[in-house]
């Protein structure tokens, strides 16, 4: 366990845990884009370089940003008067404590079987190609389907309807 | 603690951290964050896996994280349209007052 790690892993839930907590709505997405630099971090440190440039162009350029206008365009950034967490935040606490109790049990029961330190996989990007228009290429042709669905869904539900005032 | 576990304990907190945001949280583009931050972990613990399986060259964890991202891009994507959607209804973003079907 390199110190790097912890460095990041700090990072990641500690923009993860901003970005649920925080009252300004515009503060948790930037606190979310923190995390998903975080964890893009942890991909490269993982030597999934690919992953990792993807989660950085898809989620801290598309997705938070998707997110700061959907707040812009819903006034989300204003705090409600009656708190930002729901009437059953204890229940929605506890539960995901639990959650979170057993997924590290079952981790730290298991942590002997887990596989040690291994050489660091050699993967280009051209292995990566190759297997994404040879082996997976069915996968990748249904995703490009439902990339184009749900965009054509997506403005279809958030179009202005005909006969709304602005 | 092995690297791998490492990885597992942190992506089970980032998981842990993104239901409780989507279980507690008023406002619903909140929600979609915690969803999107459950949807990260679980990548993370797909990377984690390759990374330290006996056959990482196969690339099969790395393309399901790949495939993932899309998929969590496409879900993200039409989650915030149909939040704009109930706002511009409701003129409220807030789950507790929407509390009927009828539009």
């Amino acid at each position: 366990m390199s110190i790097v790690f912890w460095i990041l892993s700090f990072l990641t839930v500690l923009g993860g845990l901003a970005a649920v907590t925080l009252r300004n709505t515009v503060h948790c997405a930037l606190a979310l884009a923190v995390a998903f630099a975080g964890l893009a971090l942890l991909y490269l440190q993982l030597d999934a370089q690919f992953a990792g440039f993807a989660q950085i162009l898809i989620y801290i350029g598309a997705v938070a940003i998707l997110v700061v206008f959907a707040i812009l365009l819903t006034r989300g950034s204003d705090t409600p008067k009656d708190g930002i967490f729901s009437r059953t935040w204890f229940a929605g606490t506890t539960i995901a404590a639990a959650v979170f109790a057993v997924l590290g049990w079952a981790v730290i029961q298991s942590v002997h079987a887990l596989p040690n330190e291994t050489a660091a996989p050699a993967v280009t990007v051209n292995q990566i190609g190759n297997a994404l228009l040879g082996r997976y290429v069915l996968p990748l042709e249904i995703v490009a389907l439902l990339l184009t669905a749900a965009l054509v869904g997506a403005v279809m539900v958030a179009m202005h309807e005909k006969g709304e005032s602005k | 603690m092995t690297p791998l576990g490492g990885y597992l304990l942190v992506a089970a907190l980032v998981f842990a951290i993104g239901l409780g945001g989507a279980l507690t949280r008023r406002n619903a583009i909140l929600v979609l964050i915690g969803i999107e931050l459950m949807l990260n972990a679980a990548n993370l613990n797909l990377i984690a896996f390759w990374r330290y399986g006996p056959h990482p060259e196969a690339l099969t964890g790395m393309m399901f994280a790949v495939f993932s991202i899309a998929v969590a891009a496409a879900e993200a994507a039409v989650g915030l349209g149909l939040v704009i959607s109930i706002y511009r209804h409701t003129r409220t973003t807030d789950l507790d007052e929407m509390n009927r079907m009828k539009g």
